[in-house]
């Protein structure tokens, strides 16, 4: 199977935030693979692979981004994990929005031909949530959001997709070429069913490491670098973040000594219960 | 501006508690941009939801039925809720951010080629809006530059709106062609539970990686049902097969805002945090005092769960006979 992932840069989650003019300032952010993409590169790799011989990937995984130089890290990041190829293509982070990003995918998927576009159900810094769904709406494909589980069915031509959905479990079966975005679940041991690895296999929860071979092999495989003209991209945003605040701190509040107080205090001072 | 399309979510022949907020959201918005306000239902019945509907005011109900739509899909649904917006001189299409709405109408604005303000908790004005970003840590204000505005609210944000009275007139608008695009509704892996939903209950009492086994929930579930709650649990403990899944609270999972929140034997992770913080009273009892949790919690306890709640549920259960 020949699928895309896409992967976004962000910074770290456990960093305190800062501000500066009405903005989020990242002069001293640690960027990271987000957590969900990087779930999306495993599950492609578990979807082109036996788990019992990892070494042979049937198929081909391309991972790309939108993003400045330094999108490189994140890139030979999930190249070491085991993807085939990166494409990175050039953009200022200040300039994107969801629908420059998924126009921009729809274009790489003209190229790339993927079968499969898999990505994270979200960014943890911007919590959009949206860039999938665009994605499949512009080329008219079917879409498979928040993935907790990937069964390849249908002789290799449709996958039926576990969605972590409000009551609970959606089983949506989706034909290929289709989008599929990924919850934290897609990297639990039985998750993702190849058709290739045999059904009892379990693989170890969440996503692989990069072995020291891995990171050898990400500087030699293929990198490629495209700008938005190349691609033909001249989309304009659709949104523009205005300004960011951070939210009213909440006051730590008051240890109580024993549940009988606790009990006082929810009945007569905070009149909850 | 134009006009408002709601999107609004039912099942059972009822609206759902979501389509409330979706209310609340689009009379918010209504107040700033003016226009006509119209609901959407979209089903393979939905006749009497819509009947429902029609006591908020709007200035018309819009029904599209067909049996093809039975179960929600987004393949199906983007398209009419789409196309009628463009039917009807709708600029702005709101609805819940739902695990319905979230995959609907990033859709819808896909078609549209739309801005979206996605997961917002409250409205500036008719193209701005505030959102909480990073995990609850910083608050965006966004604008849509596109003509046409995709809005989703945030249900624990957004109060159920209260019925107005009147009836707005309801009319069907045919399905037109149905496409699933290669899409398929297979099954919905659910368990009915007798308490009320978690992002509507008044009162939630969730439970971490320190209850160290599934069946220990079960006190946690007597607390709930002495207090009216809803049962909750860290990503750890959903994790660790004690609780299904859907009963996560944090920034995967489900955004809680309850009067009441417990947690008992959760340490307080950010993306936990991000899933309950704006809960009016939260109450965090553990074992660890240096546990993060305690830094937002109006009330602390230092000492174990099974210390402490056969206690609270005693104490609780004397002030509930007195009164």
């Amino acid at each position: 199977m020949k699928i895309l992932v896409t992967a976004k840069r962000i910074p770290d989650p456990t960093q305190k935030l800062k501000l500066k003019d009405n903005a989020l300032d990242f002069s001293g952010a640690n960027w990271q693979l987000n957590q969900f993409d990087e779930y999306s590169v495993e599950a492609a790799l578990r979807l082109t692979e036996d788990g019992a011989n990892t070494a042979v990937r049937h198929g081909q995984v391309t991972v790309a981004s939108l993003g400045p130089a330094d999108v490189a890290t994140q890139l030979r990041s999930a190249l070491a994990m085991g993807a085939d190829k990166a494409i990175r293509v050039d953009a200022k982070d200040d300039e994107l929005d969801a629908s420059i990003v998924a126009k921009t995918l729809a274009k790489l998927v003209e190229r790339e031909k993927p079968e499969l576009v898999l990505m994270g159900k979200l960014a943890a810094d911007n919590e959009g949530n949206d860039v999938g769904q665009r994605l499949a709406a512009i080329l008219g494909w079917p879409q498979a959001t928040f993935a907790c589980s990937i069964q390849v069915v249908d002789g290799g031509k449709a996958v039926l997709v576990g969605r972590e959905v409000d009551a609970g479990v959606e089983v949506k079966k989706v034909q290929l070429p289709a989008v599929v975005t990924v919850d934290l679940r897609i990297v639990s041991p039985h998750a993702v069913k190849s058709g290739r690895t045999k059904p009892e296999f379990a693989y170890a929860e969440g996503p692989r490491y990069a072995t020291l071979k891995g990171i050898r092999a990400a500087n030699t495989k293929p990198f490629e670098q495209l700008t938005f003209a190349q691609l033909g991209v001249t989309a304009k945003a659709t949104t523009k973040v205005l300004k960011v605040e951070m939210p009213p701190a909440r006051q730590a509040g008051k240890k109580v000594g024993s549940v009988a107080e606790l009990v006082e205090k929810l009945q007569k001072e905070a009149k909850v219960i | 501006m134009g006009n408002i399309l709601v999107f609004l979510e039912q099942a059972d022949r009822r609206l759902r508690p979501a389509a409330l907020s979706a209310i609340s959201l689009s009379r918010a918005i209504h107040k700033a941009s003016g226009g006509k306000l119209l609901f959407v239902l979209i089903g393979d019945s939905v006749g009497d939801a819509a009947k429902e509907a029609a006591q908020f005011g709007a200035d018309g109900v819009l029904t599209v039925e067909a049996p093809a739509l039975k179960h929600y899909l987004a393949e199906t649904y983007a398209p009419i809720v789409a196309r009628i917006a463009k039917e009807q001189g709708a600029t702005t299409i709101a609805g819940c951010a739902t695990s319905v709405g979230k995959d609907l109408l990033p859709r819808v604005a896909g078609i549209l080629d739309a801005g979206v303000a996605p997961d917002v908790s409250g409205v500036v004005s008719a193209k701005q809006f505030r959102r909480a970003v990073n995990a609850g840590n910083a608050l965006q204000t966004i604008e849509v530059l596109s003509d046409v505005v995709v809005v989703s609210g945030r249900q624990t944000d957004f109060p159920r709106a209260a019925a107005s009275g009147g009836s707005s007139p309801v009319t069907a608008v045919a399905a037109g062609a149905i496409d699933a695009k290669g899409a398929e509704f297979v099954e919905l892996q659910t368990q009915k539970r007798d308490r009320p939903d978690l992002t509507e209950a008044r009162v939630v009492v969730s439970g971490g990686r320190g209850m160290k086994e599934g069946k220990n929930f079960a006190i946690l579930e007597q607390l709930c049902d002495l207090l009216g709650g809803a049962l909750g649990a860290s990503r750890a403990a959903c994790d660790a097969g004690m609780v299904p899944n859907d009963l996560q609270v944090g920034q995967t999972g489900k955004v809680v805002a309850p009067d009441l929140y417990i947690a008992v034997a959760i340490s307080g992770a950010i993306q936990h945090l991000a899933g309950m913080k704006g809960s009016k009273v939260i109450v965090a009892i553990n074992k660890d005092a240096e546990a993060p949790i305690f830094q937002v919690a109006d009330y602390g306890l230092v000492t174990t769960w099974e210390k402490a709640i056969p206690e609270l549920l005693a104490e609780i259960k004397k002030i509930k006979s007195a009164s």
